[in-house]
């Protein structure tokens, strides 16, 4: 294993104070238990957003905090789901009084963790569960589709509504609606290594690329030989439009997002490869969205994301937004 | 069982978790995404680290600061869920005027049945509680049949064991594991083979005490 790091103990609390440093005019960083919140407090009568997840992914989801996104952040250690304590004390800190909504990505441990501190916490709070991941299928005697990238997505919409005056419900119904409006499928030719286990999530050949790959290196739905982009990513974009069925001349945003491993230059590729497609089903790209956002560590892969939008979605997608990651606007 | 019990055992588990951390680890690895190992070393140091600070409460008290350090110490469904089982176990009724192995199984049984609730996973889907229900189970049976304590235990030890084992060619519909849909058959879940081993150590401790 070849990382930067000290030790693997110290690994996300050294990572965590250098995001809280390099960007201490959007984020304050909290710790034992750790949580980052925006580095002005909740406005008065504003519900406000927290979400969090397993430790790798950045920036999502610190890299999401500030004005017009989240409000609050609970980093678990390296993939695994943060606990109630650090939910509970990133409420107390960010809920101005207007309610919590929770943004929690489907996996069985966030859900417990997070179902936990909604059952333990005083006041009002709602939960949006992301399920965007079309490469699992669904189902109510499952664990259901994972939360992947789309949770950027929702994070972005559902924070513009809450900053202009969303109600607790309406951000809710409005986290519900993006989320079923999307479609995600991911591919990853090399695996990641959690800095604690120090050797690869899984083993894969120099010639293959696991197709539909989760965000923590879980296998997905076949393992293939390489393939050209243009087939890979018309493969992904079928698989999605299966799931989404969007509708001719529909506008959509493509969001391209990065594993971690894959340089830019690629990821603009794969954009153009998804254009192509796109254009000839006659589905309009109205938002475009191109980088690192959702991480598998260092693992080298990709994954698009489209969501179906509308008037509403649009707006909330085009507002003001200043967090570390995602920056328009202002 | 005292809270000097309770420690004592974490201790013991601790070893044998030890010296199986490679074998979990390959397990997880191959049906998930290979964290589980680390997340119950974490847990059962954290809780003999609560040594000094539970050794003198009272049953109810030292179980719920179990809980808490499980929860808030592990993080991902491990910590949940244990978390959940002590928890539940620390609400048990009159336990801080005494704990007999009656009293122990009744709240460990209730501690499981809280903990299948929580992760809304029955006998048959491919994780721990292919382990922690037939146990539950058998205990509670035993006591209800007035057998013998040792005979009790050296039965939950089997139960354990076969349920550990069924996990194999079982398809996963609960926890990562689910995500790989066929290709997990064949692998045994190693939550389950975790909890198999932490009953094993339990049990053989006081058959041989």
């Amino acid at each position: 294993m070849k990382k930067f790091m000290n030790s693997a103990d110290d690994f996300l609390k050294e990572s965590l104070q250098g995001f809280g440093a390099a960007h201490q005019d959007i984020v304050n960083c909290h710790y034992d238990p750790n949580f980052i919140t925006r580095a002005t407090p909740t406005k008065e009568g504003k519900v406000a957003l927290i979400s969090g997840g397993g430790s790798g992914h950045e920036p999502m989801h610190g890299g999401l905090v500030g004005y017009g996104m989240l409000d609050a952040a609970c980093p678990g250690f390296v993939f695994s789901s943060p606990t109630p304590d650090q939910m509970l004390a990133a409420a107390e800190k960010v809920d101005s009084g207007a309610g919590v909504l929770f943004i929690v990505k489907n996996y069985s441990g966030d859900v417990m963790n997070f179902q936990m501190a909604a059952e333990m916490m005083q006041g009002p709070n709602e939960s949006v569960l992301t399920n965007d991941d079309v490469a699992v299928e669904d189902s109510s005697f499952t664990t259901g589709r994972r939360g992947v990238a789309a949770t950027v997505v929702v994070e972005k919409i559902v924070g513009s509504l809450a900053e202009h005056g969303g109600s607790l419900q309406e951000c809710k119904a409005l986290g519900d609606k993006v989320n079923k409006n999307s479609g995600s499928m991911g591919v990853a030719f090399s695996s990641c290594t959690v800095p604690a286990a120090g050797k690869p999530n899984f083993d894969i050949g120099d010639d293959e690329m696991e197709f539909g790959v989760g965000i923590h290196g879980e296998p997905g739905r076949r393992r293939d030989k390489m393939k050209s982009a243009q087939e890979i990513t018309n493969e992904l974009l079928e698989a999605i439009n299966e799931d989404l069925k969007p509708e001719t001349n529909e506008e959509i945003l493509l969001f391209v997002n990065g594993m971690g491993g894959t340089p830019l230059t690629e990821l603009y590729l794969i954009f153009d490869n998804a254009k192509n497609m796109l254009d000839k089903k006659n589905i309009k790209i109205s938002r475009s969205l191109v980088g690192n956002y959702c991480t598998s560590l260092e693992m080298q892969g990709a994954s698009i994301t489209l969501t179906k939008l509308d008037e509403e979605l649009l707006k909330h997608w085009d507002s003001s937004v200043h967090t570390a990651a995602m920056r328009w606007g202002v | 069982m005292s809270v000097n019990f309770l420690i004592h055992r974490a201790k013991e588990i601790q070893a044998v978790i030890d010296a199986n951390a490679s074998e979990i680890e390959k397990l997880d690895q191959e049906i998930g995404d290979g964290d589980h190992i680390f997340n119950v070393q974490r847990g059962i140091k954290l809780v003999i680290e609560l040594e000094a600070v539970i050794k003198d409460l009272p049953m109810s008290k030292a179980l719920n600061q179990i809980a808490m350090k499980v929860l808030s110490g592990i993080g991902g469904s491990s910590g949940a869920l244990f978390g959940t089982l002590f928890m539940t176990m620390a609400k048990g009724n009159d336990i801080d005027n005494g704990v007999d192995y009656k009293k122990a199984i009744e709240i460990f049984a209730d501690g499981v049945e809280a903990v299948k609730q929580r992760g809304k996973a029955d006998v048959g889907e491919k994780t721990m509680m292919d382990v922690l229900i037939p146990v539950s189970n058998c205990l509670k049976k035993g006591v209800d049949d007035n057998k013998d304590v040792k005979e009790i235990l050296k039965e939950a030890i089997e139960v354990a064991e076969k349920g550990m084992f069924s996990t194999k060619d079982l398809l996963a519909t609960k926890g990562r594991a689910s995500f790989l849909g066929e290709r997990a058959k064949g692998h045994i879940d190693p939550g389950a083979r975790s909890s198999q081993l932490m009953i094993k150590t339990v049990c053989e401790s006081v058959l041989n005490s």
